[in-house]
């Protein structure tokens, strides 16, 4: 079933305006989320920790792990604290939205699946040049690597496509395809618009009319005074240690030896850890060098947890937790 | 004869692969099958982003039939042996095979098994999904519910179809049954992903071809260049502009695209004053779109050429306006980066007036580590500073500014467009110097201090670019070798390699004079001081002499010198000039074409010989006493004695004002009385004090010749 299109919305609709992918921030989301609840995905909420993507949210990381069927898509709130701009720049930020899309295993048709749900949010490939341009995706903090492209719509990135090969350092058997696509770039594109902040969140017009910029403009501001100036050191660089203490604590408690009992709070410690480093990279306190190590030491509890989670249930392991 | 056609349809295969993936398919293939006894009359494989495809044309239908005699043991030989015969050959009694004579063996079995040769399509249903299995991806992949099991198929991405038709061209061809992970091969490929995306049953390589043109594949690549660099000219000629050729570009693009289309994209003629380097870095590496320049003064043009994968139903305008739209904003990125980067350092205005400055107190201050154990950037720009400024002198350049380009070499590395597009490092330096009034030289070096890169880029012959240059390449080498990270093998990681080369290069071509050893000590001692851990030592030194002369060899042999007489200018001790080392090759070279320098050669290797033997014989026997001249010694022996006693003095003087061939003629009047000596005189004479005092004549021979050269290293 396709969504509904501008033509046949009367000028009046306003909820059809709102809902519409070539005029609303919001109605493109809601369009892929009604695509993929189409393909039988479970359509989740944000995670509701800082990440840097998509990909670290536990529905894709753990859940990409063992032999258990899976197919989910959510919108994921992601922060790079590095790419803030005091919102001067009409490209980037340091809190943008991913669209997340996980199928477990890749479904054989997920090329097709993907470009039908470029048609749903109106990309018409009859009038676009739709790419797949290498793409070998790695996330060192993730252990994780996979195969695939960026996806390219009239030479602008549009999406990444991913098979999974590796997460936590561990074989991904079967094979997961992963979607994500760069919600605000790909409005961009669809509504037309050069600078993100112009982007039509609401599509409404007049003064009913809500942009991007009113919604995150402030926002932008603010985090980059706080990303790059005033984020106090000392006190990421004890939440890196506390975080990853924690973690190793938790998965130390959680091993009932077959099983695990306690991997999503460990792999939570994981998450935090990783923002910690990515804060204190964008303060530019990490030196090359050690930025290795830091990487490594994520990539450490990222592993212990995808171990873990082998041992339980949504990991493979049959027969239920105590 | 029968041809084969062979197609795997996948998911887009990296463009970057496709060349060596069709040369591997077709090179597999064949040598498989004329392993097996079918030649061929020719083959050609294709590539698009989602197919490779081999033909190959007249195979025999047949494999030969193959008749083979196998030997077994002799008649009434033990059961084990024979029963062994009997399974290995295929036979299940001895009434089966013969019974020959041989003289020697006298009578044994004999087993002649014919094979009769199979038919061509099984052998191919038999090799094609071997080679597939095999075949030798840069990187492989698994993908979709197969990969659940551990020996799932593999392959660069998900691979979707087969064809594999076999047959004469008269005939309907067959298919070639066999499937692979669950695809059947069959005949059945696809058209164009979205301009034809249809199923079509193809027969031979002869419809196969034409039928995907018609359904908007051009499945030859090279064709999809042609009409590409084809169709782009034209698009740059109408707009009076002329295209910015790029063959890697090029080749990279026509592996994005099935049915390329060229289009005239543009943007903002303001973005012009970011200088043209980066715009094409840019617009090639971001995009791989390719640039225009004005015919004339050859300036860049605001134009570029995209080239798609469809012909758009709207003529392509969605598509250049999208791609126009996506350079503007790489383009205001670059920009921002340009105007950035001249502009004060908020963070560092305090502690330097220019801008160049500030990104050097940046780096400063981001202790950006250059390697863990040699040490932070800084600290490495602190070193080759205090190099270029020793180094000047010797190479005929001001030391303040061989100090002040080598201060400002690296402090690009802290702008915004280098950090955007690394290839640009140097460069950018040059041009932010110049801008911020750095004197030309200094602004030159700067940029001009990374070369030589390799044996054909050009050599800086701008002194104070050579100083910088030379102290730069020689903290590398210097540092790398005090912390015993060699290149081994294969493995350079740090290019030292081509640093060596580089230094080799830039004395010999500029004909400089500089002695390595003291230039390794003065390095050496500025890593240690700001490394006070990092070990120094003469026999790293003496190491990385031998592996600059490893260098020079290589260097010398592509220009026809011979390695030997390196080594035997090098085994004399305290070879540390290149220049002195070549000049003296050269005249050892020349002197060696002539009749004397040969005559010398054996002569010296005559007495080499004696000398060696004797000095085997016993360890502890030592020549180099000075000989003692005797009244009743033969003529021939005294004539030596003072030839060799005139030849060791001039070819001395000669060395020391740098004569080589002065040095060897000096030699060259050895010849005749080494010749006499050796008729006439026998070395080896009963009275022992004779013997020794001549063994010591031919030892202040060999010592006399080794003024200009160890001739024991040199060959023939």
């Amino acid at each position: 079933m396709q969504p509904q299109t501008t033509t046949h919305v009367r000028p009046a609709d306003a909820g059809a305006l709102a809902m519409d992918p070539k005029r609303s921030f919001q109605g493109l989301i809601l369009t892929l989320q009604r695509f993929w609840a189409e393909q039988g995905c479970v359509i989740l909420q944000p995670y509701d920790m800082e990440v840097g993507a998509g990909t670290f949210h536990p529905a894709t990381t753990l859940r990409s792990l063992g032999s258990k069927p899976w197919k989910a898509a959510y919108v994921q709130p992601s922060r790079r604290p590095k790419d803030g701009r005091y919102g001067e720049n009409p490209n980037r930020l340091q809190h943008y939205y991913q669209f997340q899309v996980i199928l477990k295993p890749s479904p054989p048709d997920l090329q097709d699946l993907y470009l039908r749900s470029l048609a749903a949010i109106g990309v018409d490939a009859a009038l676009h040049d739709i790419r797949f341009v290498e793409d070998d995706w790695e996330s060192p903090t993730l252990g994780a690597w996979g195969l695939g492209w960026e996806c390219w719509c009239d030479g602008m990135e549009v999406s990444q496509f991913t098979y999974f090969q590796q997460v936590a350092g561990i074989e991904c058997s079967p094979v997961s395809g992963e979607l994500t696509y760069g919600l605000e770039r790909l409005a961009m594109y669809v509504q037309g618009v050069e600078n993100v902040y112009d982007l039509n969140f609401n599509g409404l017009e007049g003064p009913d009319k809500i942009t991007y910029g009113d919604v995150f403009l402030q926002a932008e501001q603010e985090y980059s005074r706080h990303n790059f100036e005033h984020a106090d050191t000392d006190r990421l660089f004890r939440h890196f240690k506390d975080a990853e203490t924690e973690c190793r604590k938790l998965l130390d408690a959680g091993d009932a030896g077959e099983r695990h009992l306690m991997v999503l709070p460990a792999y939570d410690q994981c998450i935090k850890a990783s923002h910690m480093f990515n804060l204190l990279d964008a303060r530019g306190v990490i030196s090359v060098t050690e930025r290795q190590s830091y990487i490594l030491r994520v990539r450490e509890l990222a592993k212990a947890c995808g171990a873990a989670w082998l041992k339980t249930e949504a990991g493979g392991m049959s027969g239920g937790t105590k | 004869m029968p041809d084969l056609l062979f197609e795997i349809f996948s998911e887009e295969i990296p463009a970057r692969m496709q060349g060596q993936a069709t040369e591997d398919l077709k090179k597999l293939v064949t040598q498989a099958l004329v392993d097996r006894g079918l030649t061929y009359e020719g083959a050609a494989a294709f590539a698009t982003p989602r197919r490779l495809a081999l033909h190959i044309a007249g195979l025999p239908a047949r494999q030969p039939d193959l008749r083979e005699e196998k030997k077994g043991p002799r008649v009434g030989a033990p059961d084990a042996a024979v029963q062994g015969f009997l399974k290995s050959a295929g036979l299940t009694s001895l009434d089966q095979a013969t019974i020959e004579k041989d003289p020697k063996k006298g009578e044994f079995y004999v087993a002649v098994i014919e094979r009769p040769g199979r038919a061509t399509q099984d052998v191919l249903a038999e090799v094609l999904p071997g080679v597939l299995r095999t075949f030798p991806w840069p990187k492989s992949m698994r993908w979709g519910a197969a990969s659940a099991r551990s020996d799932a198929l593999r392959w660069v991405r998900p691979l979707h179809s087969i064809v594999a038709t076999f047959g004469p061209e008269t005939e309907e061809p067959e298919i070639i049954r066999f499937s692979l992970d669950g695809i059947e091969a069959c005949d059945t490929t696809y058209g164009h992903r979205f301009l034809s995306p249809g199923a079509i049953k193809v027969r031979r390589f002869d419809d196969y071809a034409p039928a995907l043109e018609k359904a908007k594949v051009v499945l030859d690549p090279a064709r999809r260049k042609e009409i590409i660099l084809h169709d782009a000219r034209d698009l740059a000629f109408a707009q009076g502009l002329e295209l910015v050729e790029d063959e890697a570009l090029l080749t990279e693009v026509a592996g994005l695209v099935e049915w390329p289309v060229a289009l005239l994209g543009s943007f903002d003629e303001a973005f012009l004053d970011i200088p043209p380097e980066v715009i094409r870095a840019t617009i090639r590496a971001n995009q791989k779109c390719f640039v225009l320049r004005h015919r004339d003064g050859g300036a860049l043009s605001n134009k570029f050429i995209l080239v798609s994968n469809i012909a758009a139903t709207d003529g392509g305008k969605a598509i250049a306006a999208g791609n126009g739209r996506v350079v503007r904003a790489r383009l205001s990125d670059a920009l921002y980066f340009w105007e950035t980067d001249r502009k004060p350092l908020p963070d560092y205005a305090d502690k330097a007036e220019k801008p160049l400055d500030q990104r050097l107190e940046k780096l400063k201050a981001m202790n950006i580590v250059f390697h863990e154990k040699l040490g932070t950037q800084a600290e490495r720009v602190q070193r080759i500073t205090a190099l270029a400024r020793d180094l000047a002198p010797m190479v005929g350049a001001d030391p303040e500014k061989a100090a002040r380009a080598a201060q400002l070499c690296k402090a690009d590395l802290m702008t915004e467009v280098v950090g955007e597009f690394p290839e640009t490092q140097g460069l950018m330096g040059r041009r932010y110097a110049e801008l911020q009034g750095e004197d030309t030289d200094v602004a030159a070096a700067i940029e001009e201090h990374y070369k030589p890169q390799g044996p054909g880029d050009r050599v800086p012959t701008n002194a104070v670019s050579v100083a910088v240059a030379l102290a730069d390449k020689l903290d590398t080498l210097v540092g790398f070798w005090a912390i015993d990270e060699k290149p081994t093998g294969s493995k350079d990681p740090y290019a030292l390699r081509r640093a060596a080369l580089g230094v080799i290069r830039l004395v010999l071509e500029n004909n400089l004079r500089l002695r390595l050893l003291p230039t390794f000590a003065r390095a050496a001692q500025l890593v240690v001081n700001v490394r006070s851990e990092v070990p120094a030592s003469k026999t790293t030194d003496a190491d990385l002499l031998a592996f600059f002369a490893d260098r020079l060899k290589v260097y010398l042999r592509d220009k026809g010198a011979r390695h030997d007489l390196i080594d035997a200018v090098f085994a004399l001790e305290g070879q540390d000039d290149l220049l002195m080392i070549v000049r003296r090759v050269e005249a050892l070279g020349a002197f060696l074409a002539t009749e004397d320098g040969a005559n010398l050669l054996a002569g010296y290797k005559r007495a080499a010989n004696i000398l060696r033997a004797e000095e085997k014989k016993d360890k502890n026997a030592r020549f180099d006493d000075a000989y003692a001249g005797a009244s009743d010694a033969p003529d021939a022996e005294r004539t030596l004695a003072t030839a060799v006693a005139a030849a060791t003095k001039a070819a001395a003087e000669n060395v020391a004002r740098e004569d080589f061939e002065g040095a060897m003629r000096a030699l060259a009047h050895l010849r005749a009385p080494v010749d006499t000596f050796f008729d006439d005189v026998t070395v080896n004479d009963e009275d022992p004090a004779k013997r020794l005092n001549r063994l010591r004549l031919l030892s202040a021979f060999r010592q006399a010749v080794h003024t200009v050269a160890d001739f024991s290293k040199i060959g023939g």
